[in-house]
This record gives C-alpha cells, sequence and structure tokens, in this order.
C-alpha cells in the first residue's frame, strides 16, 4: 500500500551550487577602497575672504603645479623627488633658521613645553593641472609631515606613530599639525586672489 | 602474504563525488563573506592615480563615491570624450552633487551622519578645474571628510 517515495537525485546540486559562485564571481569585486585621506576647509563666504590676516612670507610654502604640470617650490622649478626632504626641512627647521618657519613655544602633554613651528603649506594648481600629478604632490606634501611624526614617535616612545594611543597622537599632531592649504587656483576669479 | 597480493582484474571504485556541493558551497560562502557587491555600473573610465600615504575606506555603508573620467566609448557620441562627473548610475554636472550629498546624508542614520567620508574616483588625466569645482560643491554641501581614491604605489 504505503508505496516508497523515490528519492530525489542530488547530482545537480553541485552544477547548482556552481552556478551560484560564478554569479557571486562576476557581480562581486574584491579590491579594498584606499585613498589618501583629507579634510577640506569650512566654506567661506568669498565677500569675507579678504578678513583673513597675513601670514609672514617666511611662515609659507609655497607649492605651485602650473598647466604644464611644472612643480615650482617658492617660485623656483623643482623635482618632485626632492619635494618630500624639503617639505620635511621646512616644517622641523632643525637649526631655526632664519629663512624657515618661526616656532612658537606652546605646552603639549607628554612633551611639556615644545617649540612648535608656525608653517604653512600653501598648494596651488592651475585649471589645466592634470589630476594624477597634483595628487602625486599633495601626496608627497602629506608624507612629509607623516615621517616627522613617525620619527617624532620613534624619538619619544619607541614605538611607532601607529602603534601609540589617542592622547600620545594627539600631542604629535599638536607639534606637527597637517597645515595643507589649498588656495583657489590662478586664473579664477574667488574672492581677491 | 596472500592478504596484501594485488587483486587483480577488478576496477578501481568510482570515487565518490557526494561531497563535491559541500566543497563548491565552501567556495562559495568564502566568496560571499570575503567580497562586496559592485556599487555601480561604470559609465566613465577611471584609472586612478598612484600614492604612498593610503588609508583604507573602513566602513563600506558611510562611503559616497563621486566618478569623473572620460565617458566610455558607447556614450561619446553623446556625452563628447571631455571628463565627466558620475553620480550613482548616471551623467550629472557639478550641480547636482550637493543635492547628491543631501540625499546622501538623508539616507544614512542621523548619529553616523558626522562620519561620512566622500570617495573621489578621478581619472589621473583629469583637468583640476573640474576637480576644483567638486571640491567646492563639497565645501557649500559640509562634506568635508573626502579620499581621494589611488592604488598602491610599487616601488622601484
Amino acid at each position: 500500500m504505503s508505496r516508497k517515495v523515490p528519492e530525489i537525485p542530488s547530482a545537480s546540486l553541485a552544477d547548482i551550487a556552481f552556478m551560484l559562485l560564478i554569479f557571486f564571481l562576476v557581480t562581486t569585486t574584491m579590491d579594498v577602497d584606499s585613498g589618501l585621506e583629507r579634510r577640506l576647509t569650512q566654506w567661506v563666504d568669498p565677500s569675507q575672504i579678504d578678513e583673513t590676516p597675513q601670514i609672514n612670507e617666511r611662515n609659507v610654502f609655497v607649492v605651485l603645479v602650473n598647466r604644464n604640470n611644472d612643480l615650482l617650490v617658492e617660485n623656483e622649478y623643482a623635482n618632485i623627488d626632492n619635494l618630500r626632504e624639503r617639505a620635511k626641512e621646512f616644517m622641523e627647521n632643525p637649526n631655526n633658521s632664519e629663512t624657515l618657519p618661526e616656532k612658537e613655544p606652546m605646552d603639549v602633554p607628554y612633551f611639556g613645553e615644545m617649540m612648535v613651528t608656525k608653517g604653512v603649506i600653501s598648494l596651488r594648481n592651475d585649471l589645466d593641472t592634470r589630476y594624477g600629478t597634483y595628487l602625486a604632490v599633495q601626496n608627497e606634501l602629506v608624507a612629509a609631515i607623516n615621517e616627522l611624526r613617525e620619527e617624532l614617535a620613534k624619538q619619544k616612545f619607541g614605538k611607532s606613530y601607529n602603534d601609540l594611543d589617542r592622547d600620545q597622537q594627539s600631542a604629535i599632531r599638536t607639534i606637527y599639525p597637517s597645515k595643507i592649504s589649498e588656495a583657489e587656483p590662478k586664473g579664477k576669479n574667488v574672492g581677491g586672489n | 602474504m596472500s592478504k596484501f597480493r594485488k587483486k587483480g582484474g577488478k576496477e578501481l571504485p568510482p570515487i565518490s563525488t557526494a561531497s563535491l556541493p559541500d566543497i563548491v558551497f565552501m567556495l562559495l560562502f568564502f566568496f560571499m563573506v570575503s567580497t562586496t557587491m559592485r556599487e555601480v555600473t561604470y559609465k566613465v573610465s577611471i584609472r586612478i592615480p598612484e600614492a604612498t600615504e593610503l588609508s583604507k575606506l573602513e566602513k563600506k555603508s558611510l562611503v559616497s563615491y563621486i566618478y569623473v573620467g572620460e565617458p566610455l566609448r558607447q556614450y561619446q557620441k553623446v556625452f563628447g570624450v571631455a571628463s565627466r562627473i558620475q553620480l550613482n548610475d548616471v551623467f550629472a554636472t557639478v550641480d547636482d552633487i550637493q543635492d547628491y550629498i543631501t540625499a546622501e546624508r538623508e539616507a544614512r542614520e542621523e548619529n553616523e551622519r558626522p562620519s561620512m567620508i566622500t570617495s573621489l574616483k578621478i581619472d589621473e588625466n583629469t583637468k583640476m578645474g573640474i576637480v576644483n569645482d567638486i571640491k567646492q560643491e563639497l565645501r557649500k554641501a559640509a562634506a568635508l571628510h573626502i579620499n581621494y581614491s589611488s592604488r598602491k604605489k610599487v616601488e622601484r
């Protein structure tokens, strides 16, 4: 009376699974998104721009990438390979040179009173500059600051900057702030530039 | 000794395929876990520049993307060869960026909004004019945390 139900063949199960597998292989990507992280400055109304205080000329490190993708550092042609060293020297000012930026004393946790640089890196570009070149230059400037922080972390704590805890990192960030200002590009009439 | 003598003439038993589905399912789960879905279909060709100071985008759900590059060949008849902005799946203009950022912000939970990141995937041959316009719009929209998408530079 009670007939046995015939077993469902499971031979095709593997094929179904393969089909699913191939679907996922095609529609997904494995690459991890990474990139150069930056923070933009707050938007200010162009009418208020003129009131910003003037910064002393020795405190500004002018980096310009022109329309032919040439690099100009302090109004002279420069090679991108030397840019990192020059930016580091500018921010660090090891010999308290007259031409490099001023320093001001500041109370920093863990370090006590430190001479903190007032230097600002100003990065300018032209409207026709290639994005790749611009990013390479910006990468060098960020690398310079990162290297300075890393050296200080090694010297003071004997550890890599990334292994420090939050307070220590912020102390180091106070000494070497990431002051890269991106001015309005040349050839555009925004504010009095 | 006769126990170990080869039983000549007998065929090899066929290898059992019963575990094959399990193996394939294992592979499937591996891929499902370790990969992410493609966000959009590219309508522009992008070759992102190289850099060394990279940081990873940790939380994919908090990232909004802006793509800039030359339109792909099949769109060049309509949109030309000049660099264009792509938001989601459509071509857009600079003026659309503020609306896009607002829409992206609306889609997130309130407590997550401050940590949102805008990832700029821009072709390395793009002119800076368009990039500057985008940056200005992002500043106006107060989306200040950005990430210039780039590849790891190979040391030579």
